[in-house]
């Protein structure tokens, strides 16, 4: 019984709102954090931080918003890509055309354009469903790839689209080093995090997880369908918008229209669904999953000596990616949240078998 | 006027080609309700196969005639999609029975990554040619009626050609052989069709194969126009518009859609491209896509969508 909660003991409604209920949940809790915002920093080299842990920290935020609208709302969306495309480049304007403006706020003010965006070709969800819904985000998709590569204003008259930011302070505090990124990334998913945990388990939350169980059923019991789809699209693509500001400051520095292609949108998708939909923790297992992947995957070779000509090697990676995906799908369609679930009720039983 | 109908024609002839890969996924779709992502690595697959094949036959037999070599090669081609359709669904949809629309369509993406994988694989990644002896010249039509005549393109008139009896056949196909009208029964109603004897796992290996067989056609086609290479399968990524405008469930549904889009698409590019920075091509087919689903959301030909609680 390492883990137990035995009955409905709660006083208090204060006890009754709490998000781990559990002192255990609590304690490790405060350990992971602990962990992740002093020790990590301390302890993890320099290409740790670099290519692990930041590219982590904003995909599991891009997850997580993105699991607000597949995952609690049900609206599948391929265009994510585009948000995060629309948050970078709006930031970007932001901070290179306004003068003195903070380097947080300017973020922030790309995460509500993304969401102007994001409502904007939401509205068709309103009358389309489902896997007409994905199909026709992808206009989203394909817009703003088109839109940053042709129009020069959005670009600041860069050629190509590309454009790059440096020298970047935050309250007078310089961000340059890997830990001062890790550590300003680390804030921004602890904060969206904790407001995406109680968005969802509060009234709106619960009236997006209505829409995505049978929307007719939910407007008949006085959900409006336009207020909860829309609400999700803004949420969603709020928090996708700061990720995609994040991934292009903090972890690409500079940066072209193509580091938002379809690809990203997939591989998001690809995060939420391995993950767990519907599960704010299975937003960060799937980022974890598909960021350490790709890795081990390219090192394998060489971790056993192996030496394999770089295309072949490639090929070799998309393969078993692909068949790794569809292995993971078939042994547990629900994600790795459903896995640390199962762990969970066992370990509230053990050592007895019922 | 010549212009335009010049314009005109080759839209409707990319279009045709478009829904050629559309049909692909309209067949899936229909009978397994696997929105099938994998179309567009299964056209560059085959189309390598096909490629590689020509080119390595000659050097095995010796055979040297192009009629028997090419032949041979698009035989060969069709047995390894078969064999593709068959291991799809032993390994991938008969464990997934049951699971949403989403997992489904994950495990399709997965399919693409794999196949996209394996295929440069075996066949190599260079740019490869096929050569099946498609006219090159162009052709100048109402030469009286206008001045200089409208000029068409031999080999989009052959690739329009061989799809539309393409469409024809499959038409056929579906309606007047017995496995036709069990595709159309599994189609229908999954249950419905079980319970009076239809095998289910034989009718989706069936059906994964014609998807392949329509897959190689089109990339035959489309690797002739543009050689064979990775982008290939990016021509997936157009024909999704067309498979929401057309509806996913209806075969003519994804021909007209094809036009409409092949049509629209160029027109949009030369009279409206211009004046927005020009490039509009990929995006202006989902926008036209969407506008049709704002006024019909189940598509042009759907099956109506009906909501019960």
């Amino acid at each position: 019984m390492l883990y137990r909660e035995n009955g409905q003991f709660k006083t208090s409604y204060g006890a009754d709102q709490q998000i781990f209920p559990i002192a255990q949940d609590r304690v490790a809790m405060l350990l992971l954090l602990a962990l992740a915002a002093v020790v990590v920093p301390g302890l993890a080299s320099e290409y740790l931080l670099r290519a692990i842990l930041i590219p982590f920290l904003i995909l599991s935020l891009a997850a997580l918003g993105l699991n607000i609208l597949v995952g609690y709302c049900g609206q599948i969306s391929l265009g994510t890509g585009g948000f995060m495309a629309v948050g970078a480049y709006a930031a970007f304007n932001f901070l290179v055309r306004v003068d003195g403006l903070p380097l947080v706020a300017a973020i922030l003010l790309g995460g509500l354009c993304a969401t102007v965006v994001g409502v904007l070709f939401g509205i068709p969800s309103l009358r389309i469903r489902g896997l007409y819904l994905a199909v026709a985000t992808l206009a989203a998709q394909f817009f703003c790839d088109w839109a940053f590569l042709r129009i020069k204003w959005l670009t600041h008259d860069s050629s190509s689209g590309s454009v790059g930011v440096s020298g970047l302070s935050v309250l007078g505090m310089p961000i340059e080093t890997p830990v001062q990124k890790y550590l300003f990334c680390l804030a921004f998913v602890l904060v969206f995090g904790l407001i995406a945990k109680n968005l969802v388990r509060g009234h709106i939350g619960r009236s997006w997880m209505a829409m995505r169980d049978m929307d007719v059923a939910a407007a008949v019991i006085g959900i409006r369908p336009m207020a909860a789809k829309l609400s999700a699209f803004a949420v969603s693509s709020f928090i996708v918008g700061v990720a995609g500001a994040l991934w292009a400051f903090i972890h690409l520095g500079s940066w072209e229209p193509a580091a938002f292609s379809i690809d990203r949108s997939f591989q998001l998708l690809f995060m939420v669904i391995i993950g767990g939909l519907g599960s704010i923790a299975g937003a960060f297992f799937g980022a974890a999953f598909l960021v350490v992947l790709p890795i081990v995957l390219d090192n394998l070779p060489y971790w056993f000596g192996i030496p394999i000509d770089t295309a072949l090697a490639s090929h070799l990676t998309t393969m078993i990616f692909g068949a790794l995906i569809v292995f993971f799908l078939i042994v547990e369609p629900h994600g790795l949240a459903r896995l640390w679930q199962i762990a969970k009720e066992k370990l509230r039983l053990w050592p007895f078998p019922h | 006027m010549g212009f335009f109908l010049e314009t005109l024609i080759g839209g409707l002839m990319t279009g045709m080609l478009y829904s050629l890969v559309a049909l692909g996924f309209v067949l899936i779709f229909k009978a397994s309700g696997v929105f099938n992502f994998a179309q567009g690595a299964m056209v560059l697959f085959a189309a390598l196969a096909m490629a590689r094949f020509a080119e390595w036959i000659p050097r095995w037999t010796s055979l040297s005639g192009k009629l028997a070599v090419n032949l041979l090669a698009f035989l060969v081609a069709m047995a390894l999609m078969v064999a593709v359709a068959w291991l799809i669904q032993k390994l991938v949809l008969s464990r997934l029975v049951n699971q949403e629309g989403i997992t489904l369509l994950m495990a399709t993406l997965g399919i693409t990554y794999f196949l996209d994988g394996f295929g440069q694989t075996l066949f190599g990644s260079d740019i490869y040619k096929i050569d099946v002896g498609l006219p090159k010249d162009p052709v100048f039509l109402m030469e009286q009626s206008f001045q200089g005549g409208v000029m068409v393109n031999q080999e989009d008139l052959a690739a329009a050609l061989i799809a539309a009896s393409l469409v024809a056949a499959l038409t056929l196909f579906f309606r007047f052989t017995g496995t036709g009208r069990a595709l159309r029964a599994v189609a229908d109603d999954h249950q419905a069709a079980q319970s009076i004897g239809i095998p289910l796992s034989r009718i989706w290996v069936i059906v994964w194969s014609v998807a392949g067989f329509v897959a190689l056609v089109a990339g035959i086609i489309w690797g002739s126009k543009l050689g064979v290479q990775f982008s290939l399968s990016l021509v997936a990524l157009k024909a999704l518009p067309v498979v929401i405008l057309g509806g996913l469930t209806s075969v003519p549904g994804a021909i007209i859609g094809g036009l409409i889009i092949g049509v629209g698409e160029k027109l949009s590019e030369i009279y409206i491209g211009p004046s927005l920075g020009g490039g509009i091509e990929i995006w202006f087919a989902y926008v036209l896509a969407l506008i049709f689903l704002l006024l019909r959301p189940q598509g042009l030909f759907g099956e109506k969508i009906i909501d019960r609680v």
